[in-house]
């Protein structure tokens, strides 16, 4: 753990938190998800840590259960625009000529639409659910991952290491696993975490839009929609889940940060 | 003492340094340096990357760049300390007593300004003249520094005239306010040869004409020769040597001094050629991508095994397309490549295994032709698993061999690149190449981004090696003296083709044609009253046409 | 010919290119399986002579390409179709809505662009000292938190708790001007803070980059004043990638007013979007997406126009 600053070590225990917190929902949430328990809009109490929600729901339960699915597909979402846009960006920048020309005008293309747009329409047709919604973000954000990930594998196609590879007679599977993704790791972990920090924030707003995670189901952003109405009366249960988004966000960006600087410090490096 | 113009006395100059997962620490850049300059008169300053010697130029501005700190003793200018002085009191001097001239002109101008506007702000700025006199005075600059249309020229924005005229516009622009001392930091580095030697003749002429004092800063020694009245010889910040030029050049005392002044004084046996070479490049031309021209028209050469053939050229001028031709990178669009009596396949793809093997390249510049992420072990090793199936303890002890190759020794195995020095990185590309067991070695300007000294070691490195495993070398430089060192054969370049060709004496004597003769002339030579020689003989020989 | 002439056309062609291929893929995004804009109305337990009648009475009969050409030409003259849900005319429905919309965007920039900048600034001047670490540190909360909670917070603040502003935000036409500004006072704060962060970054960054430009210290060995220099030696070069940071957050500001508008109940095109993805109502959505897409090409298009014309290598060709 040397060398690690303390602000990305508090930023992963926070991180690890939440992750473990919705891996372990069922056991630790001290309610049932629909269960009504008390009164409408009850402030916290010694029962209720957090009070109670538009219906008399327990809110920490619900926010524990909306966190597991929050967190789930944003992950998912994140794993299929970061498999699919970086080995697409991979694939593009190392083959280079027409291959690239055609994929990199295809991303531009997708991403002329902004993203919330794209998905509204998208959504407009398709049956929302879960699957379906991991997909259509997944998809759309790998535009994102393809746009960094070729730029990064482009910058290290061109270095003399890579060209001496060549030369030697290697194959695209040595230049690609043993000389450029070694240098590009760093750039992509930190993207990794900036896109799963996005996929919350994105499937919060479709749930708060009634367009994401549908009832009974809820996540984090349905918790703000269900207890939006509060709000006017002074009840500030729909501000709960912006506490949990902002204590993740702002965990997961630490680390991000100093996967970031990492990256740099190899650059600057030479000779110490 | 009333003629002294500034004197620096025991200065000392500090830097944190931020080395990422380290706390912050101070290193020292100069220590203890001491100089006095008197009026009218130029000082060189001279040393290796990393002798401080901008730093110390910068401190006559009372300047340090970056978190650099000009932490102890003096600095006087025209009798007045300046190393603390008030930030008002520096911008009353920065312009007006002392001006600076970059090494890069080409990012030292404003892209959006017009260089009249740009080489008289100072002199305006200062009050000095009216903006007529100062306009005046920039045309007169701009004629005795023998720019191109004097009257126009300052309407140019920076991008339209070409790097030499930048530089000499950027001597204007210091001249102009008529200052009492010019700082010149490396001003003719990033030119070619045959453009230094103007812009090297225009400053001197200015400062002549102008009789303003510099303190000029070079890393070649023969550079600051031609154009200073004492040189101070720098080393890791401090001061080596300090004398006038004649007794540094002729008489050095230090050591240090006198290994500058011998570099590339290598005895080279020229070998004769062989009944048939190793490579054999007949009527190659080639282009990049889409292009209209070609960047290498119908070039034949000759290498013969165990023998140097260096290509020699400024740049532009294909050399290094040469390179990326024979490789396979760049596919001719005319022409054949004959390897060891066999046709060579145009592209790399075509290439039997064996084939790459035996042309291996090494590269200028040793940082990025290292992966930083793999050992010294991993990247001399994997030539040997490549090529040769070598795996375990054998690769293992094959690659201690190497290291001994190329004098590194034991403990080096396990380091990344970025723990090496740039002579060591040099040495390990070399160690790579030689991994395959290669006929020959393409070696692309291998020497120029290293300092003379570690340059010269890496250069009889790699004679030893070529007398010990005869490997044959394809060496591209623009630099005469490494040509003059190494080679046995010379191609001279020249915008694409192949201008003059032949053994070394015979390219190297005269009779030349003249752009041959303009490269080799170019080149400055370790001798006072150099360039006025030069000069001179280029003024008879345009008179006598 | 002269470049620059040349590119902006080459540009303009391309962001027309753009504008086209951009309306494919939202005709086509509603296309996507399964089902298609009959069964989504209907839902999954209609009778296939329904469907049947459904897909007669949308044209959905007729092939996909001829279907695009007809929608794409009739959007060309103004003639979005009329909505599935309540067979209004869409064009007429969305035109006062869309003014809303720029209106409260136009107030937002208006606030945001100047605050930015000067915020950047004000981040260069002070740089890695407490102003420039304390800027940084609000920005990285207010990026760290979904547009519509930024909303509810301001709401719950300023609206509930302090009583500054109404947190219902309805417009008219009888209100004036300022009625009308105190109506999107929230709305317009919550956009500034949610661009305010990428555009004070990205002003920081041009501004940095450009200072730190070998032209900027032969400047300062001139013995310019700071200020001078600044106004002098760093604008002419800076402005262009801030004009150019200012438009790439316009663009994206468009689109937060998306969500900002249902927050707040603001009767804009963005809420009349968000209604109709909820009914389904596919030319609806296909309208509004057009627009917002149209804005948001049209925007970064121009961010790209900027910087052409003001690079001065192109402006002055050798």
């Amino acid at each position: 753990m040397k060398g690690i600053p303390i602000s990305a070590l508090l930023g992963l225990f926070i991180t690890g938190l939440f992750f473990l917190a919705a891996l372990l929902a069922p056991w630790i949430a001290p309610y049932g998800l629909g269960q009504i328990v008390g009164d409408i809009w009850e402030p916290s109490s010694s029962q209720f840590w957090l009070g109670t929600d538009n219906l008399g729901r327990d809110l920490l339960t619900r926010m524990i259960y909306g966190g597991q699915t929050t967190i789930f597909v944003a992950s998912m979402a994140t794993a299929v625009s970061f498999t699919l846009g970086s080995v697409l960006g991979f694939t593009a920048a190392v083959y280079g000529g027409v291959t690239d020309q055609i994929m990199s005008r295809v991303n531009d293309l997708v991403m002329s639409i902004p993203t919330l747009i794209f998905a509204l329409v998208v959504l407009s047709v398709m049956p929302v659910t879960i699957p379906v919604l991991i997909l259509v973000m997944g998809l759309l954000d790998s535009t994102r991952v393809f746009r960094l990930s070729r730029a990064v594998a482009v910058d290290i196609n061109v270095m003399d290491f890579v060209e001496a590879a060549r030369l030697r007679g290697e194959g695209q599977r040595w230049v690609i696993f043993r000389e450029i993704l070694p240098n590009a790791l760093s750039p992509l972990v930190a993207e990794l975490g900036l896109r799963f920090i996005f996929a919350i924030l994105f499937i919060s707003t479709l749930s708060f839009l009634g367009i994401g995670i549908q009832p009974p189901e809820t996540d984090w952003g349905g918790i703000v929609k269900e207890n939006r109405e509060g709000i006017v009366y002074g009840i500030p249960a729909a501000l709960i889940p912006a506490v949990a988004i902002v204590t993740l966000s702002i965990s997961v960006n630490l680390v991000a940060d100093w996967a970031l600087n990492r990256t740099t410090s190899l650059k600057g490096g030479r000779g110490g | 003492m009333a003629d002294t113009l500034l004197e620096i006395k025991n200065l000392r100059i500090e830097a944190t340094v931020y080395a990422p997962g380290e706390k912050p620490r101070d290193v020292v850049i100069v220590d203890d340096v001491s100089l006095t300059l008197e009026r009218g008169k130029v000082m060189g300053l001279i040393g290796e990357s990393g002798a401080g010697k901008s730093t110390i130029g910068l401190s006559a501005l009372s300047f340090g760049r970056g978190g650099i700190r000009l932490s102890g003793g003096n600095i006087l200018l025209n009798g007045r300390e300046i190393r603390a002085a008030s930030a008002a009191t520096l911008r009353g001097l920065r312009g007006k007593e002392v001006t600076y001239v970059a090494q890069s002109a080409a990012a030292a101008f404003n892209p959006a300004k017009r260089l009249m506007e740009q080489v008289t702000e100072a002199t305006l700025h200062h009050g000095l003249m009216s903006k007529d006199e100062a306009e005046k005075r920039a045309v007169d600059l701009f004629r005795t520094l023998s720019l191109p249309d004097p009257e126009n020229f300052g309407k140019r924005y920076p991008h339209q005239v070409s790097g030499g005229q930048l530089q000499r516009a950027m001597t204007a622009m210091a001249l102009c306010p008529k200052p009492d001392l010019v700082i010149f930091d490396e001003p003719t580095t990033a030119l070619d040869v045959t453009t230094q030697i103007d812009v090297l003749a225009a400053i001197k002429t200015a400062i002549a004409e102008t009789g303003v004092a510099a303190l000029y800063i070079t890393h070649d020694l023969a550079v600051v020769a031609q154009v200073s009245d004492e040189i101070m010889v720098l080393r890791h910040g401090k001061m080596v040597e300090h004398g006038t030029v004649q007794q540094i050049i002729e008489a050095p005392r230090e050591e240090y001094t006198q290994a500058l002044i011998s570099v590339r004084s290598i005895d080279h046996q020229q070998k004769q050629p062989t009944p048939e070479p190793l490579l054999r490049v007949e009527g190659v031309s080639a282009r990049y991508g889409a292009m209209a021209k070609d960047v290498l028209s119908d070039v034949s050469v000759e290498l013969h095994p165990g023998q140097t053939l260096a290509l020699v050229g400024e740049s532009g001028s294909g050399k290094s397309t040469m390179a990326r031709v024979i490789t396979g990178l760049l596919p001719p669009r005319k022409g054949t490549i004959t390897f060891d009596g066999k046709p060579l396949p145009p592209a790399l793809k075509q290439r039997s295994r064996d084939e790459l093997r035996e042309l291996q390249m090494i590269y200028q510049m040793a940082d990025v032709a290292m992966n930083p992420r793999q050992t010294v072990a991993t990247i001399i090793g994997r030539p040997l698993e490549f090529y040769f199936n070598l795996r375990g303890r054998k690769r293992d002890e094959r690659v201690q061999e190497l290291l001994d190759a190329i004098e590194l020794g034991k403990g080096f195995a396990d380091r990344y690149p970025a723990e090496l020095s740039g002579g060591q990185k040099q040495r390990v590309c070399i160690a790579r190449a030689l991994a395959a067991k290669p006929k020959l070695i393409i070696c692309d300007e291998v020497t120029s981004a290293l300092d003379p000294l570690v340059a010269d070691g890496i250069l009889k490195l790699l004679l030893d090696l070529q007398a010990r495993e005869g490997v044959a070398y394809l060496f591209i430089t623009h630099d005469i003296a490494t040509v003059r060192a190494i080679a046995d054969s010379i191609a001279v370049m020249y915008r694409g083709k192949v201008q003059r060709y032949g053994p070394k004496d015979q390219v190297l004597t005269a009779p030349f044609d003249a752009y041959t003769d303009l490269l080799l002339s170019s080149v400055p030579e370790m001798e006072l009253g150099w360039l006025e020689k030069v000069l001179a003989h280029r003024r008879m020989s345009s008179a006598g046409n | 010919m002269h470049p620059i002439p040349k590119l902006v056309i080459q540009r303009l062609a391309l962001g027309l290119l753009l504008l086209f291929a951009a309306s494919v893929m939202i005709f086509v995004g509603t296309m996507i399986l399964p089902g298609d804009v009959a069964q989504a109305i209907l839902g999954q337990n209609a009778t296939p002579e329904a469907l049947a009648n459904m897909r007669a009475s949308l044209g959905l009969d007729q092939p996909a390409t001829t279907r695009y050409f007809s929608w794409l030409f009739s959007a060309l003259q103004g003639d979005l179709g009329t909505a599935l849900s309540n067979g209004r005319d869409i064009a007429s429905s969305i035109a006062g809505r869309l003014q809303n919309t720029l209106f409260l965007a136009a107030v937002a920039a208006c606030i945001s662009v100047p605050l930015a900048i000067f915020l950047g600034l004000l981040a260069v001047r002070y740089r890695d000292r407490w102003p420039d670490k304390l800027i940084s540190a609000i920005t990285l909360t207010s990026i760290s938190l979904p547009e519509f909670l930024l909303g509810y917070v301001i709401m719950y603040l300023f609206s509930v708790q302090w009583g500054l502003f109404p947190s219902v935000s309805n417009i008219n036409d009888g209100m004036s001007f300022l009625q009308k500004l105190n109506a999107v006072a929230l709305p317009a704060m919550v956009l500034t803070l949610v661009v305010l962060a990428h555009m004070m970054r990205m002003t920081r960054a041009a501004i940095l980059n450009v200072m730190q430009s070998a032209y900027i210290e032969t400047a300062e060995l001139k013995g310019l004043r700071r200020f001078t220099l600044i106004a002098r030696h760093a604008m002419p070069n800076a402005i262009a990638p801030i004009v150019n940071v200012v438009m790439i957050n316009l663009a994206y500001l468009v689109v937060g007013v998306v969500v900002i508008e249902v927050v707040f109940v603001y009767p804009g095109m963005g809420q009349y979007l968000v209604d109709h993805v909820a009914k389904r109502d596919v030319p609806v959505v296909q309208a509004c997406g057009l627009i917002f897409a149209t804005i948001y090409i049209g925007l970064n298009l121009l961010a790209d126009l900027i910087s052409i014309l003001s690079n001065p290598r192109l402006r002055h060709p050798k």
